[in-house]
């Protein structure tokens, strides 16, 4: 059994706000479901798959009524939450359901507003006694797997630097984006330390703003106007400290989640034209580089320097719509950004001046949760029909 | 600065109230399957490595290593420093480390368990040896 061009992305809208204090986190909801499904063409009386996370008001059912979705036609519902990569495992989900019949039309969406107000804190697992004093955040989790990766195999700041170098040359056409200004490796080093060794430079925006897609049918899809972008592979896998048995915070889930997507796809990583890569912070990028075999493990400083991942200049065109790091990260969870770029890139949708030629394959890879405590990770590989 | 900041008292459950029990006398407990062999942290009953049920308390020498941390530079309460500590014993945990110049910190420094109080039972933290 196998996903592979079982389901198509006919359907894709990002927000453009980057701060909403005047609309509800619900209502963001509904605008960029309501996006998406007008850019496929369908109705949303149409949709009988709903997915969504925990960024969802109230999950599931709450949301389901809220959009208005038709009931009498919903027949599938799934509400898996990884973090920021609950979108990426959405998607892989929905071609599971479309292909086993479950669904043929399935909305998957995001939205929140973490800029204008604190998030409710995340649920609780068993270890919360043995950790929740030490302060665990975003910014020391991973700033603990950068340290280490530093120690273990010489990665630099300058190299890290790299990747925000490179997202900020993406960025400046992106005319939604936060952050427009190109920077230069000086610019990251002289920025304030964070957590040791993140500078903040090294950190993704904080966004309002939301994401949505529409996942159906191979005949549905061709029956639309839109560019033909198809899912051929797809993983998923969660890491954490197991019990504190041989730990080792320089590698992620990705590890796991990468194979199982190219395996599936039947394609290597050497035939990726473009990478959206969850960059939460750029260690994030460099480690989920190394796990995803775009190079060995511990020479991801080198593969990202000097504009590698630059549209246009370097070898592996990376986020050309700025990424976490400055255009946008709504509701503190990049997976589903990843996906829209990526799809806009196959559609040949992407900034004329970032746009990657004759793309043709693309992966989107997320993951959620804290790199350096527990997470998920997810790699979905599309290809353009 | 570590002492003047307060820490959350351990809600405790019946799975672990034994470490808590052990925290107040001063002692640093893991928790060891005699079916595998194996030692973990935190503790579980079931033994995450074999599923056996055959898990006993030890008391750890509370002396390791540091194997990563990241130093907050600001928060709330001030700058503090999170990491990881490789046990003698084997099992890496995560904790703060006080009572330090927390800019000297390096991967691979020895360390030792200390423990703070709270409203509840103490916290273990550690320390340069």
């Amino acid at each position: 059994m196998t996903i592979k061009g079982k389901a198509y992305i006919a359907g894709i809208y990002e927000h453009p706000t980057r701060h909403a204090p005047d609309k509800s986190t619900a209502q963001l909801h509904a605008e960029v479901a309501k996006g998406a499904i007008e850019d496929a063409g369908i109705s949303k009386d149409d949709v009988d798959g709903y997915f969504c996370a925990g960024d969802a008001p109230g999950g599931a059912w709450p949301m389901v009524d809220y959009l208005g979705l038709n009931t009498k036609k919903l027949r599938h519902v799934d509400s898996t939450e990884t973090g920021g990569c609950s979108y990426i495992i959405h998607l892989g989900h929905a071609a599971e359901a479309i292909a086993a019949g479950k669904c043929s039309i399935a909305l998957v969406t995001l939205a929140g507003k973490p800029r204008t107000g604190a998030m409710p804190p995340r649920a609780a697992g068993a270890e919360i006694d043995f950790e929740s004093a030490y302060g665990a955040t975003t910014h020391n989790a991973y700033g603990m797997c950068a340290m280490r990766h530093m120690h273990d195999y010489g990665t630099t700041s300058e190299q890290l630097a790299w990747i925000k170098v490179a997202a900020s040359h993406h960025a400046q056409y992106n005319p939604h984006a936060m952050l427009k200004d190109v920077v230069t490796v000086e610019d990251v080093l002289n920025s304030p330390m964070i957590s040791d060794p993140l500078h903040r430079m090294d950190c993704c925006v904080v966004s309002d703003g939301g994401g949505a897609l529409i996942v159906t049918t191979p005949e549905i899809a061709k029956s639309l106007k839109k560019p033909l972008v198809r899912l051929i592979g797809h993983g998923e896998a969660m890491k954490g400290p197991r019990g504190g048995k041989d730990l080792d915070l320089t590698y992620s889930a990705g590890i796991w989640s990468g194979p199982r997507a190219f395996e599936e796809a039947g394609i290597t990583p050497k035939d990726i034209k473009y990478a959206s890569i969850y960059d939460s912070f750029t260690i994030t990028v460099l480690m989920q580089l190394e796990d995803l075999g775009f190079c060995k493990k511990g020479e991801g400083g080198k593969f990202v320097a000097d504009g590698n991942l630059i549209s246009g200049v370097g070898k592996l065109p990376f986020n050309t719509d700025g990424g976490g790091l400055c255009s946008n990260h709504p509701v503190n969870r990049g997976g589903m950004t990843k996906i829209l770029e990526a799809v806009r890139q196959l559609r040949g949708e992407a900034h004329p001046k970032v746009q990657v030629k004759n793309c043709d394959l693309a992966i989107a890879h997320g993951t959620g949760g804290l790199l350096g405590v527990r997470h998920a990770a997810s790699t979905a590989i599309l290809e353009r029909v | 600065m570590s002492e003047a900041k307060k820490y959350p008292a351990p809600v405790t459950n019946p799975e672990t109230a034994a470490f808590w029990d052990a925290a107040k006398e001063g002692k640093f407990m893991i928790k060891r399957c005699t079916a595998c062999g194996e030692a973990h942290y935190f503790p579980r009953s079931i033994c995450p490595f074999c599923y056996s049920d055959k898990t006993v308390w030890e008391e750890a020498s509370g002396e390791g290593t540091i194997y990563t941390y990241s130093l907050m530079r600001k928060s709330p309460t001030g700058p503090y420093a999170i990491g990881y500590v490789t046990l003698k014993e084997g099992p890496s945990v995560q904790t703060n480390f006080v009572d330090c110049d927390l800019e000297k910190l390096k991967i691979g420094q020895k360390v030792k368990v200390v423990f703070k109080p709270t409203d509840g039972a103490p916290l273990p933290f550690f320390t340069p040896v």
